[in-house]
């Protein structure tokens, strides 16, 4: 038997377990948006929660800083740029490098 | 200017489903790829360290009645403490999984407060349904840690404390000083 065979079988073995799992970045890169969309979709389903879309109701500073629907838009777009492209490629640069042994 | 109460929970809602979201990837990804680079492992305890130290402002602004004050000042106090031990468990300091205990007791007391400061009953008003199912909510999801201290190595109580932060945040945005308990349907309160 050839021995570089034999060898490198575990390790074919132990990057199954990395391979068999390609929805991971996908799924990292889908929680932004979708909180995004969740944002939006609140923002149209009650747009009076948005005080800039009704200045005529008037408000305080803190009205016009913190309302519901773009603070979870904010969040959304926050995640999708500062974290998620940083866990996506870390994802990749594992699966490069290998299991941890 | 002092922000008004709604204000301050939308804040916290924003807070909570960043965290949510955090915790999620964490999941996701796990703990081993997540924590490869230093700020991301820290944020989580950090932004808990930090939100401890904008309760305390909260404590001492929100001064409707002493219990209004304890309540705040003894959830600081909660998050605080799971925050510096969340922190001590990403820097290596604490090994043992017992220490999910902590954020379980923190869960546990903050629910707790939430229940007893609220001196309405659950149909009075909004905020007051509000405090009732978020008490009663933390004080059940408090189960998750500790199910993490019991069993570390399932994934259904990291799931579970992710998801937490989410039920929380949606929970806190619904939040209005007063409002119907259901908005435009009118039931429950009003005033």
């Amino acid at each position: 038997m050839n021995s570089d065979i034999a060898t490198s079988i575990p390790r074919e073995r132990e990057q199954e377990g990395v391979e068999r799992r390609p929805w991971r970045p996908f799924a990292v890169q889908l929680l932004g948006p979708l909180t995004i969309l969740a944002g939006l979709v609140w923002g149209v389903a009650q747009p009076y929660r948005i005080l800039i879309l009704d200045r005529d109701r008037g408000g305080d500073l803190y009205d016009y800083v913190f309302q519901g629907p773009l603070l979870v838009i904010l969040v959304g777009l926050v995640f999708t740029v500062l974290v998620a492209p940083g866990l996506v490629s870390d994802l990749a640069a594992a699966k490069d490098d290998g299991p941890p042994s | 200017m002092v922000p008004r109460a709604e204000t301050a929970h939308w804040l916290a809602a924003s807070v909570a489903l960043f965290v949510g979201l955090l915790l999620i990837s964490e999941l996701i990804v796990g703990r081993e790829v997540f924590q490869r680079r230093a700020w991301r492992a820290y944020l989580f305890p950090s932004l808990v360290v930090v939100s401890s130290a904008f309760l305390w402002l909260i404590a001492i602004f929100s001064t409707f009645s002493t219990m209004h004050l304890l309540a705040h000042a003894v959830w600081a106090q909660a998050a605080l403490v799971a925050g510096a031990v969340e922190l001590a468990v990403v820097r290596g300091k604490l090994r043992h999984p017992s220490w999910s205990l902590v954020p379980a007791f923190a869960l546990l007391v903050s629910g707790i407060a939430f229940l007893v400061h609220e001196q309405n009953a659950w149909l009075y008003s909004r905020s007051a349904f509000l405090h009732h199912a978020i008490g009663w909510m933390l004080v059940i999801v408090a189960l998750f840690p500790l199910g993490r201290a019991i069993q570390p190595s399932r994934t259904v109580w990291r799931m579970g404390y992710a998801l937490t932060f989410v039920l929380l945040a949606v929970l806190l945005y619904a939040d209005r000083d007063a409002a119907p308990i259901f908005g435009r349907f009118g039931i429950g309160g009003g005033q």
